[in-house]
């Protein structure tokens, strides 16, 4: 099939976290309880069908993986100890490292720009994150109406907490990347 | 309503004050100060010393594990380290998303044998076995229900609160490991050992989305909406949380969803460290009452207990 990566979608995820996707029988009780099944087409236990079938690069495609809000009720629930909320952080893995156009732009650049702040100073610093977001995403009107209070309220510091030396964990990311490429 | 500024209740704990390892994560220097706050001020006053773990770092929250398995590790599995070469049995992360990754990190590496490999290798050093990672509520628990009750100088009785667990402090029960995961129970006990009553409702472990608070607002403010519906038809004066990220999308959020779905009662979200500090008889400013977007004085006038002298 056109749409099967080498090695299969299937595979790599077995690999990497040590559960076949074969292993959920399709029984949905997980997508029952999903809280953003109602804003996407695909439920949770299709995009493991997908990739059961080999239709890898339409899983890596379908928002669902990219909504999924991380909050294990499918992994608590399964029957099958299915860890699905782990499969989709897999998913989404895969999909930034494969050649094809992903979903839910503004979600992606969120969790960029999350990250390059924990890589600049070790800590997130949560104006210095909105105003990243807004600048990679053009979301431009993310809440505004709620900065002047928190400010107000001294809850929007204007200066990043730091660790004491942000080069150890810029050392820590770019280690990452290392052991990722062998 | 009378204040007790400069009445903090002594110290409790039989045993001499214990240190334990703070781990505050990057909320709780920002939007979240008034949980700081009120957690420094009120386990002080039950025997514990928090110590804040030099050069803690962010612990990559839902984003890390968005991109990668190993970052999502790596990151809470050097604070762990911290805490160990500080010398901290046992640490507390008040936020229930740092609480969960910092678990969730921990038992990988003690599980399997290539993750502690790979994540040796990024941090330069062996992996430290051994410190405890403990959440608010287990905290509480552990100083125990029946120390608070007896330090309780305003009952809060003739209050009724909702309390919300969200996800991330009870799933999935095998990381968690404190209480059920379905229908847990143990921040009721702590609400009740205040004096104030909890209501059964439908909600408390439902997701109100905080990992797509920025970039799906639409999404959380459904999920959140929904969450305090529900609270409000059980009758619940407040909702109590403890976790800085629920408690931001509950209380936050509440002007836009009237915007969005019109008029509702606004329901005050507190975090635990707070009511429990207000029954101790600390006064509402210092354990930041004050700083949230629905103010929950008009509730926390309804408290009809009697003051214990201390
Ligand atoms: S609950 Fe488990 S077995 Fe059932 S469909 Fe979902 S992942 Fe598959
Ligand atoms: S972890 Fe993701 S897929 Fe699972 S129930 Fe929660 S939002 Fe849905």
């Amino acid at each position: 099939m056109s749409d099967t990566l080498h090695p299969s979608l299937a595979d790599r995820i077995a690999r990497l976290t040590g559960q076949h996707p074969f292993l959920c029988y399709q029984c949905g009780k997980c997508s029952a309880g999903c809280p953003v099944r109602a804003f996407t087409e695909l439920a949770p236990n299709r995009v493991v069908r997908l990739v059961q079938l080999g239709f890898d690069k339409e899983a890596l495609q379908a928002p669902s993986a990219w909504l999924c809000a991380g909050c294990m009720t499918c992994t608590t629930r399964c029957p099958k100890g299915f860890d699905l909320a782990g499969f989709m952080d897999c998913v989404r893995q895969i999909g930034r490292q494969e050649n094809v156009p992903l979903p839910e732009k503004k979600i992606r650049r969120f969790h960029e720009a999350f990250l390059r702040q924990v890589e600049r100073f070790g800590r997130a610093f949560e104006l210095g994150l909105v105003a990243e977001y807004k600048m990679a995403s053009g979301d431009l009107m993310q809440d505004v109406d709620m900065a002047p209070a928190m400010v107000l309220k001294g809850k929007l510091g204007f200066f990043p907490h730091r660790v004491n030396n942000p080069a150890a964990i810029r050392r820590l990311f770019q280690r990452v990347a290392e052991a990722e490429r062998k | 309503m009378t204040t007790y500024q400069d009445d903090h209740p002594q110290p409790l704990m039989k045993h001499p004050t214990m240190t334990i390892g703070y781990y505050p994560g990057c909320s709780l220097k920002g939007t979240a100060k008034e949980y700081d706050r009120s957690l420094r001020a009120i386990l002080g006053a039950l025997g514990v010393e928090l110590r804040e773990i030099e050069d803690w770092n962010c612990c990559g929250a839902s984003s890390a594990h968005a991109v990668s398995r190993l970052l999502a590790t790596a990151l809470p599995a050097r604070n762990i380290n911290l805490a160990a070469a500080q010398n901290y049995g046992e640490i507390l992360a008040p936020c229930a998303a740092c609480y969960n990754r910092l678990v969730a990190a921990k038992r990988e590496i003690e599980q399997h044998a290539a993750v502690r490999q790979s994540v040796e290798y990024v941090l330069e050093e062996p992996f430290r076995p051994g410190v405890e990672i403990r959440n608010l509520i287990e905290f509480f628990e552990r100083i125990g229900t029946e120390t608070i009750a007896a330090a309780v100088r305003r009952p809060l009785q003739g209050l009724s609160a909702a309390c919300y667990y969200g996800c991330l402090l009870v799933r999935p029960p095998e990381i968690t490991r404190f209480d059920d995961a379905e229908t847990p129970s143990s921040m009721e006990r702590i609400v009740q050992a205040t004096g104030a009553k909890t209501v059964e409702w439908r909600f408390k472990t439902e997701c109100c989305g905080a990992a797509h608070s920025i970039a799906r607002k639409d999404i959380v403010l459904d999920l959140s909406r929904q969450i305090l519906d529900d609270a409000r038809a059980s009758g619940a004066d407040l909702i109590v949380v403890a976790c800085p990220m629920c408690h931001s999308n509950l209380d936050m959020r509440q002007a836009s969803m009237r915007v969005r779905n019109g008029g509702r009662r606004s329901v005050p979200v507190v975090y635990l460290s707070e009511l429990v500090g207000y029954a101790l008889g600390f006064d509402a400013r210092t354990l930041g009452l004050d700083l949230h977007f629905i103010d929950p004085a008009p509730a926390l006038a309804k408290v009809q207990g009697k003051e214990v002298p201390a």
